[in-house]
């Protein structure tokens, strides 16, 4: 793991979701699965995070707002979408307003099925986007040249 | 002696020209030429010797006296008809009491004065001359492009440019006849000289809000000259002094009642508290009334006597009471400008504060006090008249003088902004001239009387809090803007560049200023001075520079990599627009305001009570004189 | 100027700083029940933060937090190599606008919200602030830290009781700790969102929390200074009111900001204005 690892920030946010996976992603921040541990602070803010974690599927409303959120994450930058309605539009795949999971509007990296999806899953999901996140810092830098 | 003479005498001449003159060019020529002949003329007073602690010039005429009498005389006839006219009742007592008083003075005693030394001349003065030469002059230039613009803008104003100009000028006469007289006769009559010009020039409207506060600024003013001549006359009666050195050298003891009466004077013409409302009463003048009288000069004036009396002060009773009244004001107006949105208000306020300060430094008497009240006058004469001069522009163009309409105005009006913000920096942020005043006043009241520092310390918080919001709503973008700064005229340009430049000047080579004239004064006066380290002179150099760096780099740093997005709404932006997404979708536009704490920092709250206590500081002084 | 100090300064601030941060977070975990992150991690939090894309909303934005940091570095330098004392709060005070014209520069609600707190915050601190140097100046006759902190005797805070714990009272506000942590929401909270901070990214965020770990080690020195001469007695005194703070921190809900301010007022009134009264009647 490089340095930059081990600090991965995140925003979550909430497309459509019951909050199943939501309460989820907040259990992983508290005493019990602490993920502070991997230095993992939940900003709210997109400027300041690196992991664009979704819950919930996409939909008409907020179709904008996603895409949105995701222009304002600087790069190098991953999505991992969680819980089975992020990633496919889980049981509400078929009705009228939604368009499916985050990946209609954004590239997603890492999917996380489940409902909800577990807090161990989910960490799970975090560390291996990490992996990714990495890949493209180092992709990133090479382009332009100089290590940044 | 001659260029004393000319400084004096001069601006009567250009003044009786342009009352005469109707035409827009020759008016332009007579005030930009006059201008530059005061700005060389005050400059050339450099070259005179300085190595006495003051020189002295006697004046060979009696027939001067007789004939400020008899302007004195006609000057309290029109006040007396005017006050009548508009039913101000309360002035008709004043004028008569000054006039009265005044005419038995001359009758019963002037006779037996010797002939005496009538003009003087010392760094301070020299200090004074040069504020009045330079920034006054820039201010007359500035006024011809401000006017034409302002009865462009008003009209229903009644154009009477050639008094307005008229009086501009006399009043730089008596400004220059107030710092280098010494007769205090003479220095009486220059001093209700610009009480009246003053009273002209803010009734020009002609509206009655402007009468009004015209009649206000006279009342005061009136009883504090009222208070100054019953000094005088105590003086002469008692102990037989008439001049300003004589009086300096006498045993402080003894004289004590006369100079708080002189003092009294020099409170009220510096608006502080208690009697600080006609000051910002008269913002109602065009700018460029608000920026010579009212912040730059004739409010100097009132320091100025303050800090020549300073020495009498050191010690005493008296001298505390005065810088209790100029430090409480300092505290109570720096938190009153905080809930002012209008921008002259605040200037208005923070005016009367940093006069509270130059007070408070002259109250305590000492020679770091005086030091440092000397530094003040300097820097906040020009900063002020900068910051006066821009906002009085910028109020033309976007039709308003309202801070929160000033909102991203570096994108509407870069070059004002950034003049303003070269104002503003110099108010009140290290490592620029006020900062250093502020350091030289605290480490005087630390050492003289440290009870004082209480009021010293809450004014610079507040000071802070309100110049930094101001600079901030410049700054921040919360719509985009054309840039609408055009058709502003030369001779508004010429005097805001040649004062921003100064300001940068004078806060680069305050140490040379200050070893070359204020220290020489401060020592001729105590026999010891206040010099800054040069550990420290050095450090706030570097910062000087690294400030300067940030001016001239901010436009080239930055990242690589660096991509303009929206600012963070929640993600409910609506892309490449300064708006979002409401409820019910409605479009929102990004609105940002600034904190003014009304409940707690209101004009309404805290004017009153400080008032009252001023009132009561002002009467343990009065009481203490008659005692 | 000594070269070599300023360089040491100039390297070793920042590494303590940053360790400082990292044993706060750590031991505010351990309270809170939680393992917590590696000592190391502001760390690699700024290194993260450094391969980062920069993202602006205005052009020039970036520049006002260079010289934040610049100033803020030359502030800590002028403390550390023993220069005038007022002149270190001056320039903190310098530093501190820049931060809060930056704010102003994000131009969004969020950081507005943020910056006129801020704003409010230095108006909070500023009395406490300025009582205490001049306190500091009456008990030891000079405002140099370099003689302050070679020559006194007895120990300072043996005659300013007051000011040290008015000064750690307003501490609470500059370490940007609840109940005063009115501006940026550190650690994680997001009420208003980030506050001050919300419109920058990678390399400005990373040199704002560098220039954090600077102040707060100045911050700490300034603390110490009431234990002078004797440097341990100082640094272990700082330490241990650091960690009172994280305690208070934690125990404690953010304030609102009236009780911020008035409340500072009032204790630099009473605590700070109080010491130096009793150092004017007893001289």
């Amino acid at each position: 793991m490089s340095l930059m690892q081990k600090s991965p920030w995140i925003i979550h946010y909430d497309g459509s979701s019951c909050n199943g996976c939501d309460i989820e992603v907040l259990a992983a921040l508290t005493p019990m699965y602490d993920v502070e541990r991997f230095g993992v602070i939940n900003t709210g803010n997109p400027k300041h995070a690196d992991i664009f974690l979704i819950t919930g599927s996409v939909n008409e409303q907020n179709k904008s707002v996603v895409r949105n959120i995701y222009d304002q994450m600087p790069n190098p930058k991953v999505v991992v979408a969680v819980g089975i309605c992020a990633c496919t539009g889980g049981i509400f795949r078929d009705c009228y307003n939604v368009l499916g999971g985050p990946d209609k509007v954004i590239p997603v990296d890492l999917y996380v099925p489940g409902c909800a999806a577990r807090p161990e899953s989910i960490i799970d999901g975090v560390i291996r986007a990490l992996a990714v996140w990495e890949e493209k810092r180092r992709s990133l830098t090479g382009q332009k040249g100089t290590p940044s | 002696m001659e260029t004393l003479v000319f400084l004096i005498l001069y601006p009567v001449v250009a003044a009786l020209a342009l009352i005469l003159i109707r035409g827009d060019s020759p008016r332009r020529f007579v005030v930009v030429a006059s201008a530059v002949l005061l700005i060389v003329a005050s400059c050339w007073l450099l070259k005179y010797d300085y190595s006495a602690p003051v020189n002295l010039y006697q004046v060979h005429a009696d027939w001067i006296r007789l004939l400020m009498q008899i302007v004195e005389l006609a000057l309290a006839a029109y006040m007396i008809v005017l006050a009548v006219r508009h039913r101000k009742w309360p002035i008709v007592p004043l004028v008569l009491a000054s006039a009265g008083v005044g005419l038995w003075f001359e009758v019963v005693h002037v006779h037996t004065m010797g002939k005496g030394v009538a003009l003087s001349l010392n760094r301070f003065s020299l200090i004074m001359a040069l504020i009045t030469g330079i920034v006054g002059s820039l201010i007359a230039v500035y006024a011809l492009g401000y006017m034409r613009t302002y009865h462009a803008h008003e009209k229903d104003v009644p154009d009477k440019r050639r008094t307005f100009f008229f009086v501009i000028f006399v009043f730089l006469s008596a400004m220059f006849g107030i710092v280098f007289s010494n007769d205090l006769l003479w220095f009486y009559f220059f001093w209700e000289i610009t009480t009246v010009c003053s009273f002209v020039l803010i009734a020009y409207r002609g509206d009655q809000e402007s009468i009004n506060n015209a009649f206000l600024a006279l009342g005061y003013n009136l009883a504090g000259g009222l208070a100054m001549l019953l000094g005088i006359v105590i003086l002469f009666s008692q102990h037989g002094i008439f001049e300003l050195d004589k009086l300096l050298l006498h045993d402080k003891s003894v004289v004590m009642a006369p100079v708080i009466l002189l003092s009294i004077a020099g409170i009220v013409k510096s608006a502080q508290l208690p009697f600080s409302s006609w000051l910002v009463g008269a913002m109602v003048a065009p700018t460029p009334v608000s920026a010579l009288l009212h912040s730059s000069t004739m409010v100097k004036a009132g320091v100025y006597l303050l800090v020549k009396l300073a020495p009498l002060f050191d010690g005493t009773y008296a001298g505390l009471l005065v810088a209790l009244l100029g430090g409480f004001t300092f505290m109570m107006t720096s938190m009153i400008a905080i809930s002012q949105s209008d921008a002259k208000k605040v200037l208005a306020y923070s005016t009367i504060a940093n006069l509270g300060l130059i007070v408070m430094c002259a109250g305590i008497g000492t020679y770091e006090a005086l030091w440092a009240a000397v530094l003040l006058i300097i820097f906040h004469a020009v900063a002020k008249c900068l910051l006066f001069l821009c906002v009085g522009s910028i109020a033309h163009v976007i039709g308003t003088r309202d801070i929160e309409a000033m909102d991203a105005l570096v994108l509407a009006m870069p070059r004002l902004t950034w003049l303003m913000l070269i104002g503003m920096a110099g108010m009140f942020l290290a490592p620029f001239g006020m900062l250093i005043s502020k350091w030289a006043a605290l480490v005087a009241v630390i050492d003289a009387n440290p009870i004082l520092t209480f009021l010293l310390i809450y004014g610079s918080g507040a000071t802070l809090f309100f110049w930094v919001k101001w600079m901030g709503r410049l700054l921040s973008v919360s719509q985009l803007r054309e840039n609408i700064e055009t058709g502003i005229q030369r001779t508004i340009w010429a005097p805001l560049y040649i004062l921003g430049f100064l300001m940068t000047a004078v806060c680069f080579f305050f140490p040379y200023m200050s070893h070359r004239m204020i220290e020489p004064y401060v020592t001729g006066v105590y026999g010891t001075t206040f010099t800054m380290s040069p550990g420290n002179i050095t450090i706030m150099i570097i910062m000087m520079g690294l400030v300067f760096l940030f001016f001239v780099s901010r436009k080239e740093v930055n990242f690589r990599n660096t991509r303009m997005v929206d600012a963070y709404l929640g993600g409910a932006n609506l892309p490449g627009s300064k708006a979002f997404t409401g409820s019910a979708g409605a479009v929102q536009k990004i609105v940002l305001r600034n904190y003014y704490l009304e409940k707690y920092f209101g004009e309404k709250l805290l004017l009153y009570p400080s008032i009252f206590v001023a009132l009561g500081l002002l009467i343990v002084l009065i009481i203490g004189a008659v005692a | 100027m000594d070269i070599l100090s300023l360089t040491l300064y100039i390297v070793l601030a920042p590494l303590f700083g940053g360790l400082l941060a990292g044993v706060d977070r750590r031991i505010t975990a351990r309270l809170q029940g939680r393992f917590g992150p590696p000592i190391l991690q502001p760390f690699y939090d700024v290194a993260k933060l450094f391969c980062k894309e920069t993202l602006v909303v205005r052009h020039t934005q970036t520049v006002y937090i260079i010289f934040f940091v610049v100033f803020m570095v030359f502030t800590g330098g002028i403390f550390y190599l023993g220069g005038d004392l007022l002149l270190v709060i001056f320039s903190m005070m310098l530093a501190n606008t820049f931060l809060i014209l930056a704010g102003y520069r994000g131009s969004s609600p969020y950081s507005t919200v943020g910056t006129e707190r801020e704003l409010l915050q230095m108006m909070a601190y500023e009395p406490m602030v300025l009582f205490y140097v001049v306190a500091i100046y009456m008990a030891s006759k000079t405002f140099y830290v370099g003689q302050i902190a070679t020559t006194s005797h007895p120990m300072l805070i043996k005659s300013l009781p007051g000011v040290f714990l008015g000064f750690v009272y307003v501490l609470t506000i500059k370490l940007r700790k609840s109940p005063f942590d009115l501006s940026t929401s550190h650690h994680g909270h997001q009420e208003i969102v980030k506050g001050i901070t919300t419109e920058y990214t990678g390399p400005s965020l990373a040199l704002i929390e560098i220039a954090h770990w600077y102040e707060n080690i100045l911050l700490l020195g300034l603390v110490a200074l009431f234990f002078a001469p004797h440097l341990w007695l100082g640094v272990a005194a700082s330490l241990t009111v650091y960690s009172l703070e994280i305690f208070i921190d934690n125990a404690c809900a953010r304030a609102r900001w009236q009780m911020t301010v008035f409340s500072s007022w009032g204790i630099a009134a009473v605590l700070g204005f109080g010491n130096v009264l009793a150092l004017t009647l007893f001289r």
